[in-house]
């Protein structure tokens, strides 16, 4: 079974994040770049049915500049095989994003494309049905249980009080929500092996970049608290004030 | 509150990638895994044996070794790590590591046989079999040439008598690699569990290494067969040549203990209000937390060159008594100056220095004492011995 994973590197969720001098962008000075937390699922789940299946490749893409050689490594020290980096600016434009990941497997041998339901920094939950569209494969997102079948997956999703259990065939596009597996450590000889697997880098080929970030600010500081008095006392103020300012009684 | 590893002097920009993949894949297994439990497994004595097959199944055991033994191969910098994040966590499990490691399949690796090392190594490396270490007898500590363990060649197997004491494994332990005099000379044996004669009681009540298994071995004419015999080494230099390997592992490990006092101490410091402020403002405990940071630091240098010079081959046993005497006795007393830090709060559970403080207390004591260390740099800087 061959299998492409789109995974991002994204800044370590512990990072404190500040607006650079521009504005617009994230400074990136301190960051750590981790592999993006539900992108982790997606590859989890790619060795695993590899794994079931016996054979196969998983091949992970990423787009994204410097940053992005460690995060393919860590996905190869988990036990992909080979990785593709996309070269290109990181950007907010979900559909750039998703067509330079399009070019970047489009023509070659696959039987799912898997990628985490959204990326923790921009969370726009996009890029993988985009990828789906660009490629006229079906698409099952947010998807937290994978079933091989006979013709293709059962996949369940998470609603409101329960389950809605789909089935697509195969190649399809497979969002991955939390819960869908527990992603492995990379263990050291993954670790070692890591350095000596495929790692291709071609030129990103988005087009044109429509959506564009102009500002990225902080939030504003919250109003200080007020003590409206101490004991028994204070408690009709307060009631009044959480009945005609807050407005919550 | 998330761990905040100390590297004032940016060491990380040193590693390479595979050297911090190591790192953060070991650092995350501890944090994931040993610290919810360890302050519950200190408490009531207890190793957290449910640890070792995800442990081994990463490759934490026996690292170093090469991958046809089922090992990762992994160089001097990257097993330091190992080490330094494991300690981080608890003086107990970079035992078990270090011990099965640096003690157990470091002789096997190094002066058994091929049949030796093809069935012990791999099981080892998996965590299938566990092993233990078998020098330190009652009555021989510092002095491990006077031991009394005999081995006796009866034509077609060896019988061995006699005991060892504080050895850390040793009731878990499938096999013993065990030290004892054969026609006075000092030989290695594999000593496997349920042989008759054998026994490895554990010691029990310790006010140190709480979440480690530390026992006794007892030998009462065990037949050991002929073939158990590790021919690859006579004399001290075998049994000393272990030690510098598990030496190499605790003067890094000893340094993850000092990280983890030094950031729970820090981040106390400065949300402590006394007298209106943090405590960290203060003048008499900024002088201890810059103290602390200088130690750490320099106990980071001192283990990243001696990874060089192991990797180069040109680290020399008294280069690895310097860092383990320095490194051991240095994260004692930041654990112990991290606790007067932490006031009344540092003798609760809710803290982990006081457990850092009580394991460094046998860390600075096992694998040669700080004193022992003195006296063989003393002996290598002047050439005159001063315990004999």
């Amino acid at each position: 079974m061959n299998i492409f994973v789109l995974i991002k590197a994204v800044a370590d969720s512990e990072a404190t994040i500040r607006p650079a001098a521009d504005g617009k962008n994230v400074k990136l000075d301190d960051i750590t770049w981790v592999l993006n937390p539900f992108d982790e699922y997606a590859v989890e789940e790619a060795l695993k049915l590899k794994e079931a299946a016996g054979e196969g490749e998983v091949t992970v893409v990423c787009n994204g500049g410097d940053e992005v050689p460690k995060i393919i490594r860590t996905a190869l020290a988990m036990g992909a095989d080979r990785g593709i980096h996309v070269n290109g600016p990181r950007s907010f434009d979900a559909l750039s994003i998703a067509k330079s990941l399009v070019n970047a497997i489009q023509g070659k041998e696959y039987d799912l494309i898997l990628c985490g339901k959204s990326a923790i920094d921009h969370d726009n939950n996009a890029v993988g049905t985009m990828v789906a569209e660009l490629l006229d494969l079906p698409s099952v997102s947010f998807v937290v249980k994978l079933e091989k079948t006979a013709t293709g997956l059962k996949c369940e999703r998470e609603i409101e009080g329960g389950l809605l259990v789909v089935e697509t065939p195969l190649p399809a596009v497979i969002t991955a929500q939390k819960g869908l597996n527990e992603p492995r450590y990379a263990s050291l000889k993954g670790i070692m092996a890591a350095k000596k697997k495929p790692l291709e880098t071609i030129d990103a080929k988005s087009g044109e970049v429509q959506v564009e970030v102009i500002a990225i600010e902080p939030r504003p500081p919250r109003a200080p608290g007020e003590i409206i008095g101490e004991g028994v006392d204070a408690v009709p103020a307060l009631i009044k004030k959480l009945r005609e300012e807050a407005k919550v009684l | 509150m998330a761990y905040k590893a100390l590297d004032y002097y940016l060491i990380e920009d040193l590693l390479t990638e595979e050297e911090r993949m190591v790192r953060d894949t070991v650092r995350e297994f501890v944090t994931d895994n040993l610290m919810p439990i360890i302050e519950e497994c200190n408490r009531t004595a207890r190793f957290p044996m449910e640890l070792i097959p995800k442990a081994a199944g990463l490759g934490l055991l026996g690292a170093p070794y090469p991958e046809e033994y089922g090992c990762a191969n992994l160089n001097a910098i990257a097993y330091g790590l190992i080490n330094q994040e494991l300690e981080r966590g608890d003086s107990g499990l970079r035992s078990f590591v270090s011990v099965q490691t640096g003690l157990v399949m470091y002789p096997i690796f190094s002066y058994g046989t091929e049949e030796q090392k093809k069935y012990w190594l791999p099981k080892l490396a998996s965590g299938e079999k566990i092993g233990c270490y078998g020098l330190t007898e009652p009555d021989f500590g510092s002095n491990p040439g006077g031991m009394l363990t005999r081995a006796e060649d009866k034509g077609d197997h060896y019988l061995l008598n006699g005991s060892k004491a504080w050895i850390t494994n040793g009731t878990i332990a499938d096999v013993a690699v065990v030290w004892a005099k054969l026609d006075g000379e000092v030989r290695g044996f594999l000593v496997e569990k349920g042989r008759e004669g054998f026994e490895a009681p554990e010691i029990k009540n310790k006010f140190s290494l709480r979440a480690s298994v530390t026992s006794d071995l007892i030998f009462q004419d065990v037949r050991i067969p002929k073939e158990n015999i590790l021919p690859g080494v006579k004399g001290l230099k075998g049994p000393l040549s272990c030690l510098t390997q598990a030496r190499y592992g605790i003067a890094w490990g000893a340094m993850g203990a000092a990280m983890a006092v030094y950031d729970e101490v820090l981040s106390y410091g400065k949300s402590r209000i006394q007298f209106d402020r943090p405590i960290a403002g203060f003048q008499l405990v900024q002088n201890k937390l810059v103290w602390m940071a200088t130690e750490i630091t320099k106990g980071q240098l001192l283990v990243y060159r001696l990874a060089q010079l192991k990797d180069a081959k040109r680290m020399r046993p008294q280069h690895v008594s310097l860092a383990k005497r320095n490194n051991v006795g240095a994260a004692l007393e930041i654990a112990r100056v991290g606790r007067d830090i932490l006031g009344a709060n540092g003798i609760s559970n809710e803290y982990q220095t006081f457990r850092h403080m009580n394991n460094l207390e046998s860390v600075n004591t096992y694998e040669g004492t700080f004193d022992i260390h003195t006296l063989i740099i003393g002996e290598d800087l002047t050439g005159i011995a001063a315990y004999t």
